[in-house]
This record gives structure tokens, sequence and C-alpha cells, in this order.
């Protein structure tokens, strides 16, 4: 980005001054440095990062330390998915440096997809000089102000004293209680100035106490009506997967032997191919989980909102049953549903708590009963002769057993959801609450720099993959072998389901090969492809493979495991007519699903 | 949990920060709360503002309003002033244009009435200031705009604080 008001840090070569005061020696140092020290001192391994004027100096004193490694994506909104993928699979809190202006309001979506979705980040963002502030000075924007109600916590540094204490507390606040990202605003000047070089190790903040015991009494009263109920179902959020409580959740539910539905978020609380797992429930969820959601007598849920996609008309949600609520935000409780026991904890504390106490339920008549729901109507697509999305996700269960799969949003990642397995060694990582077209692909460039020892594979449309196509060369020159599905219907099919299903086929705005060629020649002059995948791949020296039988899913997904330098491309060519189902109407009950039609 | 709309009462400390009040009015706004009245100033402690809002809400809302407002960073303790026994009055001024000799002896009798105190006087306007509970002041006005041809209303927001006896507002 352009230089202006370019002014060199007052930061002598030694980059540090000694002041004498009263005999005593004091070590001065820049804010810049003291970022960076800060950094070190929260364990900081990685940084996404994206130059300009305003954060120069930090780039300087970043390019003169080896122990922070420095990414550089190609646009900010995919530099903070990445950290966002990074934060999801590493369990660290996810770090962004951005200049100001652009720099910064190019973090919304993704500041926003975070804090829907729970991820702790840092995000550094350079504001222009103090006495500019207001001037509407070059590149400066109110990035705290425009970003308020999508962060957890938001702050200008006005003072240079303040630096340490506000790093320190960002850090804590982004990776405690419900974790959410935090912008801090470092105006230019700030960071130039000499103060202390101390960081401070502890946190005192007046108004943020997360919450870290149980509710014993409310809890075993949970846990009685568990005992009690005649159907009980757990319903697992996402809230288990970011509290790690996964593997002590399946020893409950081992012991208690009653059924569970998760969220899209929540999918892996139990291995998806455990026994007593049904599948997700909501919009697109399966259709033995739906009914069980609408019979249950007791519906025990954990770290989840009731975000609308999943509860349908809010009135006839889990009619017959009496709720009991786990959730580390108070303000998720009893918002959207009414719930009769509410525990405000941690997931991980509170199902470790129910693992000392939960006991056998007498569940085999309902357990039956969801048996008899699943045989009625399967998780499945029809068999139209040509290649299915099923078929892929299939294949990828069968060929990958250790790996983090990353998807964009729309029909694709309802398939991801309702097929791929996921388990201890399989994560689902997605952008569930905000549904951020463009998310994939950065995501699993953050998901591998975080795990590289792991295969990462995203599976995106070819709307979504066009979002933030320009990662190709993060991706490329990362040496990162990812695996890049991507499911070419030639339209952006989630949309177009709704339009078929109730707007009477027009498909307005969803065709992506619409304009004005396909208007004057009648779709009959068109190119091949737009863009060509595959080659579009190989322009940026990654590799590119075109699947349009299903034969070839198999072969294809063996070539790219062979590529270990650089990603590979897969385009599967979809048929446009595939849906998503079973699917509840916009506004209706979960009982009433449109199964294949 | 009662469905009914009622005016409510919350107290807030807050940290005395830049953007503070911003976020509190635009916690009100972004999830479309109603927000009656909000008052902000500084307490004894230079470092924390204490703010009153008075909100039209029912049970369930405003149950939600003061978890949003908990779990804010910036906000140091909630207390919902509803139903427990509060000092609480509001500043109302009301200026009245083109008094006829007539006007201004009803404005007089208005004042002694409310117990408010005429502070300001012109050849044919008065200006009067009021102190006492929104509610009230909500009388006045209406009264005077009905008796008086042109007024001018410009009014505090209340300010509330637990009593030290049982008091009633």
């Amino acid at each position: 980005m352009m230089l202006r008001d370019f002014f060199v840090c007052n930061d002598r070569e030694s980059g540090a001054s000694v002041l004498q005061r009263g005999g005593m020696k004091l070590r001065q140092i820049t804010g810049n440095k003291l970022l960076v020290r800060a950094l070190k001192e929260e364990g900081v391994d990685t940084i996404f990062g994206y130059p300009g004027a305003c954060t120069i100096d930090i780039s300087d004193e970043l390019y003169k330390q080896d122990d922070i490694k420095v990414i550089l994506p190609r646009h900010e909104q995919a530099l903070v998915h990445e950290a966002d993928a990074y934060a999801r699979t590493t369990g660290k809190v996810g770090v962004c440096l951005v200049t100001s202006g652009p720099g910064a309001t190019n973090l919304v979506t993704g500041l926003a997809t975070a804090n829907y979705d729970s991820v702790p980040l840092v995000c550094f963002t350079g504001q222009v000089a103090r006495h500019l502030i207001g001037n509407d000075a070059f590149q400066e924007v109110d990035i705290v102000g425009i970003t308020r109600s999508i962060t957890k916590y938001g702050v200008t540094v006005r003072n240079r004293e303040d630096l340490g204490r506000i790093i320190k507390e960002a850090f804590y606040i982004a990776r405690t209680g419900r974790p959410g990202p935090v912008l801090i605003d470092l105006p230019k000047d700030v960071m130039c100035e000499l103060g202390s070089a101390d960081y401070p190790d502890s946190v005192n903040i007046r108004g943020y106490k997360p919450n870290t015991s149980v509710h014993m009494g409310q809890l075993k009263r949970a846990l009685k009506m568990l005992k009690k109920a005649k159907r009980p179902l757990f319903l697992a959020g996402g809230g288990v997967n970011i509290a790690r409580a996964n593997k002590i959740f399946t020893e409950v539910v081992n012991k208690t032997n009653v059924p569970v539905v998760t969220t899209i978020m929540g999918r892996g609380a139990v291995p998806t191919s455990h026994p007593l797992y049904i599948g997700n429930l909501g919009m697109h969820g399966q259709y033995a989980a739906n009914m069980a959601v609408s019979e249950c007598d007791l519906l025990f849920s954990i770290g989840t909102r009731f975000n609308d996609r999943i509860t349908g008309k809010l009135h006839a949600f889990a009619p017959k049953a009496q709720i009991v609520h786990i959730d580390i935000d108070t303000a998720s409780i009893s918002r959207n549903i009414h719930v009769h026991v509410p525990i405000v904890a941690d997931a991980l504390e509170a199902v470790t708590k129910m693992n000392e106490y939960v006991e056998k339920c007498e569940t085999e008549e309902w357990l039956e009963q969801i048996r008899s729901w699943k045989e009625e109507h399967p998780l499945t697509m029809k068999d139209r002769g040509n290649m299915s999305p099923m078929d892929i996700i299939q294949e990828m269960n069968r060929q990958f057993d250790d790996a983090i799969i990353t998807t964009d949003v729309g029909q694709h990642q309802m398939f991801v959801t309702q097929y791929a397995e996921i388990n201890e060694k399989k994560q689902l990582v997605t952008s569930g609450g905000l549904g951020t077209m463009g998310y994939g692909f950065p995501a699993a460039i953050g998901a591998k720099i975080g795990n590289p020892d792991k295969t990462v594979i995203t599976v995106s449309g070819d709307g979504g993959m066009q979002m933030n196509i320009q990662e190709f060369a993060t991706a490329v020159l990362e040496e990162l072998p990812l695996i890049l599905c991507v499911f070419n219907n030639e339209y952006l099919g989630m949309v177009r389901q709704w339009q078929k299903l109730f707007y009477g086929k027009r498909y307005g705005m969803t065709n992506l090969r619409s304009g004005a060629l396909y208007r004057r020649t009648n779709g009959e002059e068109m190119p091949e492809y737009t863009p060509d995948f595959v080659k579009l791949a190989e322009s940026y020296g990654a590799k590119g493979i075109r699947v349009m039988k299903k034969e070839d899913i198999a072969a294809a997904f063996e070539e790219a495991k062979k590529n270990t330098k650089t990603p590979t491309l897969i385009e599967f060519i979809i048929d446009p007519e595939e849906m998503v189902y079973p699917m509840i109407q916009p506004g209706g009950t979960l009982e009433e699903m449109i199964m294949d039609c | 949990m009662d469905n009914t709309m009622k005016k409510r009462w919350i107290s807030l400390y807050v940290e005395n920060q830049v953007g503070v009040l911003s976020k509190i009015s635009g916690l009100f706004s972004g999830k479309s709360y109603n927000l009656d009245s909000l008052t902000v100033g500084t307490t004894e402690d230079p470092t924390v503002s204490r703010m009153t809002i008075a909100t039209v809400s029912d049970d369930e809302t405003f149950e939600q309003i003061k978890k949003q407002l908990n779990r804010m960073i910036e906000v140091i303790k909630v207390i919902d002033f509803t139903d427990i026994f509060v000092r609480m009055k509001e500043i109302l001024y009301v200026k009245v244009f083109k008094c006829s000799p007539a006007d201004k002896v009803e404005v007089f009798q208005i004042a002694e009435t409310f117990k408010a105190k005429v502070i300001d006087y012109g050849r044919d306007s008065v200006l009067v200031e009021f102190v006492q509970t929104a509610t009230k002041n909500d009388a006045v006005v209406k009264l005077m705009k009905e008796e008086f041809k042109s007024i001018e209303v410009v009014r505090g927001g209340s300010v509330g604080i637990e009593s030290i006896s049982m008091m009633e507002r």
C-alpha cells in the first residue's frame, strides 16, 4: 500500500536507550519492540501479516528476529481466515497484523466469522499518528468503532505506557471464557515512542471474570432428570469441540447409553461412526436426528446457542422436552429457547464432572425408535447415474484417516457436514455461524501451517473458491500440499436450491456463466470453463486435476497424495440438479422435512 | 415470565474510557432493544463512570439486556433498579414563549404546584426547572404543551442511586 506521511521511527541503531533516573537504570524501548517481545512472551510462533505505512516499523522489528514466523497472504480477508483456522486447529490464539484503513476494513468479515464461531484471535491494526486521528487522514478509519459489535473486545492504544498491559489483556480475553476476536489499534506514533520494556505477567480486569467452575447443585439436578427421562437426548454444539471435551463427552455417552445429535459446529463431539450418534439436527439435519429432537422428553444440550438454523420454528422446537443447557456464555442461555435447567460452565469442566456422576440410562426402547427412523429415511443421495457429492466425500472418508477438512459455504458445505466422517483424528473446520463464502481455501492454509503433519483438505464450490482464489500464491510459496476439492456445478448451488424449491425455478443471479456473452449467444458460444480451474492452478505452479466420472474419484485423490510440495486442485464436475436433502423449509418446523423429490 | 412491556431501570458501573458509551448504546441499537433514556457521568473514582438506563421491555428481553451488558469487558457491574428502593430524579427545563400576563401567572402556578423553580424571566417568556421523577416530568410536558402556544423542552434523563432507608422513588 502507498506510503505517505512516512516517518522513520525515532529508534536508534541500538534499538533502545538507557535513561538515568535517580541513579536507577530504566531500559526504554519502542512500542514496536515491546509488541514483538509481547508476542514471544505469549508463545506466538506464527503470525499472519500484510504490511503498510502504519505498520512498517513492526514489519521491520519482525524482520530482525527468527522466533516468530510471518506468513504473507495475498488479501487481508484471507489473512484473518488463515489465522482463524490456525487457531481452530491448534488451540492457540491466532494473530493478525494489518495496516490502517483498507488493511483494517478487510478484516471485518473475518472478525465477524471468528466472533460467531468463538475463535480466539488477536488482531493488530495500524493506525495513523494520534494527532491525525479524526482528520480523515490518508488510510485512516475508526476500525475499533467499525468492529465494535463483531469483536469480543477492541481498543486503541492511546498511551505508550498502556501498550504492554493492553496486549496482555487482549490475549487473555481472546482465549478465556467464550473465546473470541480482540482488536488492538496501534497509532504509529505510540508505537515509535520509547517506554518501559516490561511486559506484565498477570492480568486483572475488573469487568471480566470468566466462569471457571460448575454449579454442582444445578448439574446434579440435570443429571437426575437425565436418569429419569424415558427419551433423553444429548445435543452437542461447537462448545464441546472448542473446549476439547470430545473425548470425555464420548465417555459420558458410553456410560449413559444416551443418543447424541450435534449441530454442524458440534460435529465430532462423538465420532460420527459412534453407534449412539444420530446425526446433525436442523435445516439440513438427518431425518432421525430431527425426529429425535421433536420426540425426546429431555434435551440435554451443551455449548450451543440454539441458532435459527437448528431450531426451525421456535415454538415447535423440542415440544415434548425439558431442556438442560450448559454454556459458558450466560447470554446464550434462555435467549432463543426457554431452558428449564441453565448451567453456566465451560463444557470441559461440566462434562468432566458429569463423567464422575452419570449412570446408565434405560434407553433401549428409545434407541429402537431412533433406529427405525434411521431405517425409514437413511441419509443418502439418490443414484442419478453420475458422480454425486456423496460419492466424492465417501471416497475421501476411505482414503484419509488423519485429516483436517475445511469447507466453504453452500451446498458442498452441507454435503460435507452430512457425509464426512469426523472423529479424534479428523477435524471439521467450517464457518457455521456467519456462513462466510471464501472461508474454505484460506482456512486450509491456516490449518496446514498449524498442523504441518496432517493432511488438509478443503471442499469448496466454484463460487466460494473464487472468493479467495488469490491464496494460491500463498499456498504455493509456503509449499503447502493441500488438497483443494472444487465441486463445480456452474451455479451458486444453495441459493439455486431455494430458487428451485420455493421460487419457481427462476434462477436469478445464481448462474455463474450468465452475462452478456451468454445472453447474446444464448449460451451456445461459451468458453468451456470460466475459469478453467486446472489451468488456473497450473498458472500458480500448483497441480490441477479435473474429474468428470465417479470411476475417476479415487485415482484423483491418489494423485493428489503424491504431490507433496504444492497444492493439488481437484475439480469435480457436478450436476447442478443435485440437492441437499433433507431440508426444512425456512421458518418451518423440524418435523416438516422435505425429503428427496 | 411476563410478556407485558414495562419500563425498567438499570444502573451500570463502567470503565471511564473512550468508546464505552458508544458500545453500550450500540448494543441497544444493534440488538433492537428499546432505549428510553441513558445518562452517564463519572463517579468518586475517576476511572469509573456510572450510567442510569431506562428501557421499555418484556421480562425475557430485559433478562437478555442485563446478560449482554454483563458480558461486556468494560462493564464492571450491572444493578437492576426495577424492584429495589432507589432515589431517582430527572432534571427538566421548560421555556415558555409568547406569554401573555395571564400565561405567566399560570406558569408560576404550575411551578408552585410541582415544587419547581422559575429560574429565568423575560418580557414574554419564562424558564422553569423541574427536578422530579421522569414520569412526573412526562405529565408536566404534556400539560405545558396543552396550556401554552410555544414551549421548548430539554430533559436530562433519569439518574438514580440506591436509597439508604427504604424510601420509594
